[in-house]
């Protein structure tokens, strides 16, 4: 049960958002279903979170506003191209689940969650923390209005993911 | 007898009616802008690895109109995953063109994967393009580009060589701006 994905979907929806690129994530598995249920987006599947900031930039130069969805390793897989945002001042949202937070049992992710939102910072992107799930919907609105880059970090606590076997179960 | 780049991009763009275009960073950048600038093509100074996926976000959000992505061996080597994506994508309306002179042309021509047989168009082939060929000769692309339904994959072989430098705006937020006014009537 997921009921913040219905919430951000609906503001994804209200905002116009037609592309949704991501990188699957157990914490995402609600939304990314609303995303690919909905006829009016387009949900693009990458190997690489790097992707997604190019297809972003496209779809912005088209015309097409995005999203994209994806975990907490993630973000150091996009640092150098994050600079394009920057740059070009692309507006893009960035929905992120968190890992290596309170309760995570794998201890490989914990550098990159340490990291996270400093990963964001130096680069410009402007980062905003749900650390309840009624919070997530409001920050993915707000940045939705703001125009720029911004990244909405899920705290795992909201996820909940404790073990291999929660995470099969999802 | 060998293509040159800039005979190549030249001839890719001529008469090129309403195309969008993305060019890789570095040279191939440098090409589009010696065949002449335009609001509707999209030069890249950064984000390596990234051109082809902008053209893939592009062609979804104007599914109307054809994209043309132009980059180098080096940058497509380094976004190779995108090709997948592409893949699955399908967009009818994208052609990803790599210029092929088997270099990294911008840090001392030191020589890529290509040098030493990986096959580019063979990756974008089994990834799912619908047609996608190395091209050796002077041929017409310009049913590919601007009329049979995509996506196309074109590695065009090309001489590796040094050419003066031809840079287009390097202000993002302009080269964003103008795009997207040409295109869509706003900033």
């Amino acid at each position: 049960m997921q009921p913040w994905a219905d919430e951000v979907h609906r503001e994804l929806k209200q905002a116009g958002v037609r592309l949704v690129g991501y990188v699957p994530d157990a914490g995402h598995k609600r939304l990314i279903e609303l995303c690919h249920a909905d006829k009016s987006m387009r949900s693009v599947v990458l190997t690489t979170e790097e992707e997604g900031i190019g297809l972003a930039a496209g779809a912005w130069l088209g015309g097409a506003r995005s999203a994209l969805l994806m975990q907490s390793s993630g973000v150091g897989n996009i640092v150098n191209v994050l600079g394009i945002l920057k740059t070009c001042r692309f507006p893009l949202v960035i929905v992120v689940t968190m890992r290596g937070e309170a309760g995570e049992f794998n201890s490989w992710q914990v550098p990159m969650g340490e990291g996270t939102q400093a990963a964001f910072e130096i680069m410009g992107v402007s980062v905003k923390r749900a650390s309840a799930p009624g919070e997530v919907a409001p920050l993915v609105a707000q940045a939705l209005k703001g125009e720029q880059a911004a990244a909405i970090l899920i705290s795992q606590k909201i996820i909940g993911i404790k073990s291999f076997q929660d995470q099969t179960n999802q | 007898m060998k293509l040159h780049r800039r005979d190549v991009v030249k001839k890719l763009l001529e008469k090129r009616g309403s195309l969008l275009v993305v060019a890789g960073l570095g040279s191939t950048s440098w090409d589009i802008t010696a065949a002449g600038d335009h609001p509707l093509s999209f030069p890249t100074w950064g984000a390596m690895g990234q051109a082809a996926m902008m053209g893939l976000g592009l062609a979804l959000a104007q599914p109307k109109r054809r994209v043309l992505v132009i980059t180098g061996d080096g940058e497509m080597l380094m976004g190779l995953g995108s090709l997948a994506t592409i893949g699955v994508q399908k967009p009818k309306n994208l052609t990803v063109v790599v210029i092929d002179n088997e270099r990294y042309g911008e840090t001392g021509m030191q020589v890529t994967h290509t040098a030493s047989g990986v096959n580019l168009a063979a990756v974008a082939k089994a990834c799912g393009f619908k047609t996608s060929r190395v091209v050796t000769k002077n041929i017409s692309l310009r049913d590919t580009i601007h009329r049979t339904a995509g996506p196309h994959f074109l590695q065009i072989k090309v001489v590796a060589e040094k050419l003066p430098l031809v840079l287009p705006p390097q202000d993002g937020v302009q080269l964003k701006d103008r795009f997207r006014r040409a295109l869509l009537g706003k900033g």
